[in-house]
């Protein structure tokens, strides 16, 4: 491949605030996007301190139980809609998908600028209602708390979420429309990277459920300012419509955090393995299997919300379901690493944590579909272990992993090896450290949401906390060692990893029309057999 | 900020091969953006159905405040709002520059007629006190107060729609009608409005001369949404306004 050092590239080509706020090249919005996303991460990561201090002892002693709603919420909104969400798809796939497919751009750049716009205005106004006092109803607003009786600020945090939701949609209906129409020549969809069914099934999810979060949103804040009657029980309405309402959408968000996680750990595994995936058709198909399937399970999230025994049992069996493609997924991965050739570089490290950590977050899962058990530890820190481990456990390992294996790319520098193991293994530990106790605190009845507890309770929390502290460092050695690397780090070559795909065809950082001549594609993806292990790997020397 | 600024009469964006694949993408980018909105309008739809089907004598008592004739007119303009928007992508199809601006302008002035008589409407509602809230007032005949006799039956033949309270039940649940009825009317009402927005904005490249037998996309999708809008419309009115009202 041609020298990456020469020639100008999307990085250099030109200078000036101006250059990157008015950009249209989907690379540059992917790192303003890298660093909106980071910033609200940081935030999240802010009230998660917070709550991990106040539960280190059982007395509610350093936040009023008032205050701690609010942090909980904050938190819980924070990550969710401003991180977890655009996280992969904005960042990662915004940079990757259209290299991906061997295209020059996304098919709606300016979109694609408005989308972060979009999204930076919705933060503002959050953090606007951060400001002026938060909001205290959990990230879920239950009605008719959220409509009618708390006096916290919940329209501006609303009107974000409402907002950074048509981000969400752009990009979306973005990559359909690219996967769709601008495929290189020869790049057929069984040719497609698995980064790409991914981003596809999570797109149709995204412009499917999005809409109806907006909606949702519309009513409660017409119910909340103008007192119109949707779920107001003195008018006759159905506060419990309003959870339907809820969880149709906030339900498959949690695939739209999960399968583009996915999409990047087949792309690592296959790297790191030597090898092609195993049964890639089913894992490209489970993706789509998944996306349609988490629509049909909201229900198991309101199975004590006076739904009937009846929809609870048919959502429950629903619930199930879903486990068939992720398991597809899980044994395909595992299938691949047999007989590969397997190297421990800090991307693989991460994939390995994804599948250790979202197997167990599937499988408790399974446990929480399970009608007996679910009411059980219904609204316990069962249920906060189960979802970490699959949005931090799944989601924030395969981001950082992906993060960086394609960090060269992005950045044209190599990261400190050394230094990536080491955060990798700090950050497992430190996750297992946090959430692994409170599988055990829920089972034993700890309610979540509250500032206080029994005593009991206390040695689990105090590991919990000294778990999110080791956590915290994980994350921000990252941090420091990404940004040192964009000056003082390696040059990279354009295919440090010796990987297969289109993006590894182009120099590191790649010129702004992606590829020096338009590419063509005459094979299937992950032909790892033709291509030859970088010498010594890509830090070597 | 355009993205093709400077890029000389290029009849594509720089990121497509040819004009035949950003009208591909174009096309499908707009189709996409149509499923989005028939979630976004389908959630207020399943909340009608719902409430509906759980108070049926409200809503068929509260349909009966809705003005049926402007209604129906307003029925009639949009499908005629439809007609002359597929008649400027003909038009722009076969490059009559003028007749295209004319069925633009058309367009406009009937989605212009649609508002204003459903602004109308809205002023009616407020000074009949239909307005959800505190003064919120359904006058209904007393006929309907013992159940005996359906609402419709009582209208059709003839019992005065007195200033009669209907019981305290039936005037609460008719206010979650009138909510439905103004956030779904409202919502499409806004859907108009961004609508008006881009046939203005396409009349205006149109005196451009901007659009020709190759290059019309954006015609078009516009007519795409207009005619989505339309189609809502189609299932907002016998929802409202003909509820109860069949034989």
């Amino acid at each position: 491949m041609s020298a990456p050092r020469s020639g100008t590239n999307y990085l250099n080509v030109s200078y000036g605030i101006r250059s990157w706020l008015f950009s249209v090249d989907h690379k540059r919005i992917a790192l303003l996007y890298l660093c909106s996303v980071t910033s609200m991460f940081l935030l999240g990561g802010l009230f998660a301190a917070m709550v991990r201090m106040e539960l280190l002892t059982p007395a509610g002693d350093m936040l009023a139980s008032d205050t701690y709603n609010k942090v909980f919420t904050m938190h819980g909104i924070v990550m969710v809609f401003f991180f977890l969400i655009p996280g992969i798809p904005a960042v990662l796939g915004n940079f990757l998908v259209p290299m991906m497919v061997g295209a020059r751009d996304l098919a709606f750049p300016r979109l694609n600028l408005l989308s972060w716009y979009l999204y930076t205005v919705g933060a503002l106004f959050t953090l606007f209602s951060i400001v002026i006092g938060g909001v205290d109803t959990g990230w879920t607003f239950y009605t008719p708390y959220s409509s009618a009786w708390t006096t916290t600020n919940i329209v501006p945090v609303a009107l974000g979420i409402f907002v950074t939701g048509f981000s969400s949609i752009l990009t979306g209906l973005n990559f359909i429309v690219t996967i769709h129409t601008m495929r290189a020549p020869g790049l057929t969809w069984f040719r497609l990277p698995l980064f790409i069914w991914a981003h596809y099934a999570t797109s149709i999810v995204i412009i499917l459920g999005t809409p109806v979060i907006a909606i949702t949103i519309v009513l409660l804040a017409l119910e909340r300012v103008f007192h119109l009657g949707f779920f107001d029980p003195a008018l006759g309405g159905d506060p419990v419509l309003f959870q339907h309402f809820f969880w149709f959408y906030s339900h498959p968000a949690v695939y739209i955090m999960i399968l583009p996680a996915m999409g990047v750990v087949s792309e690592i595994v296959a790297c790191f393995s030597r090898k092609r995936v195993f049964g890639y058709p089913f894992v490209a198909g489970s993706s789509l299997a998944i996306a349609l399937l988490g629509f049909l399970v909201w229900g198991h999230h309101m199975f004590v919300s006076s739904q009937s025994v009846f929809a609870g049992m048919v959502f429950s069996v629903l619930s199930f379901l879903v486990a068939i493609p992720s398991a597809v997924k899980v044994f395909n991965w595992t299938a691949t690493l047999y007989k590969g050739s397997i190297s421990f570089e800090t991307p693989m490290l991460y994939a390995f944590g994804f599948l250790g950590l979202f197997t167990i977050g599937g499988l408790t899962g399974l446990m929480l579909a399970t009608l007996g058990i679910d009411v059980h530890v219904h609204d316990t820190y069962f249920i906060v272990a189960h979802f970490h481990y699959i949005m931090v456990g799944g989601t924030v390992m395969a981001y950082l992993g992906g993060l960086h294996f394609w960090w060269p790319k992005i950045s044209g520098r190599l990261y400190p090896e050394w230094w990536g193991r080491l955060s990798a293994l700090i950050v497992f530990i430190g996750f297992n450290l946090t959430f692994f106790p409170q599988f055990i605190v829920g089972y034993l009845g700890m309610p979540r949401r509250y500032h206080a507890y029994p005593e009991e309770f206390q040695v689990l929390n105090v590991m919990s906390t000294a778990g999110a502290s080791i956590l915290g460092v994980g994350y921000v050695i990252p941090l420091i060692y990404f940004v040192w690397s964009m000056r003082y780090g390696k040059r990279a070559p354009s295919n440090p990893f010796g990987a297969t795909g289109l993006e590894w065809r182009t120099p590191s950082p790649p010129p702004t029309e992606n590829f020096p001549a338009p590419p063509t594609v005459t094979e299937e993806a992950y032909a790892y057999e033709r291509v030859p292990v970088p010498e010594g790997g890509a830090h070597a020397g | 900020m355009r993205a093709d600024s400077g890029a000389v009469a290029a009849a594509h964006a720089h990121q497509f091969e040819d004009a035949a694949q950003q009208r591909d993408a174009v096309t499908l980018g707009m189709w996409t953006f149509l499923v989005t909105e028939i979630l976004f309008f389908g959630g207020l739809f399943l909340a009608y159905a719902i409430y509906r089907w759980s108070f049926p004598s409200a809503f068929a008592l509260a349909s009966r405040q809705l003005d049926i004739t402007l209604g129906g007119v307003n029925t009639v303009v949009l499908i005629a709002s439809s007609l002359t928007m597929a008649l400027a992508v003909h038009a722009a199809q076969t490059g009559a520059g003028r007749a295209l601006l004319g069925f633009l302008l058309l367009t406009i002035l009937l989605g212009g007629v649609f508002l204003g008589i459903k602004a109308v409407e809205y002023r009616h509602k407020f000074e009949e006190h239909l307005i959800p809230g505190a003064s919120f007032h359904m006058p209904v005949s007393e006929a309907t107060l013992s159940g005996d006799i359906p609402p419709d039956q009582a209208i059709a033949a003839g019992v005065p729609a007195t200033a009669l309270s209907a019981p305290a039940e039936i005037q609460r649940h008719a206010q979650i009608y009138f909510s439905l009825y103004f956030a779904m009317t409202g919502m499409h009402a806004l859907h108009m409005v961004i609508g008006l927005g881009l046939l203005a904005w396409l009349a205006l490249q149109c005196r451009k001369g901007r659009f020709t037998p190759a290059y019309f996309a954006p015609v078009e999708i516009v007519g795409l949404y207009w005619h989505f809008v339309d189609i809502v419309w189609i299932f907002l009115f016998p929802l409202l306004y003909l509820v109860g009202r069949h034989a």
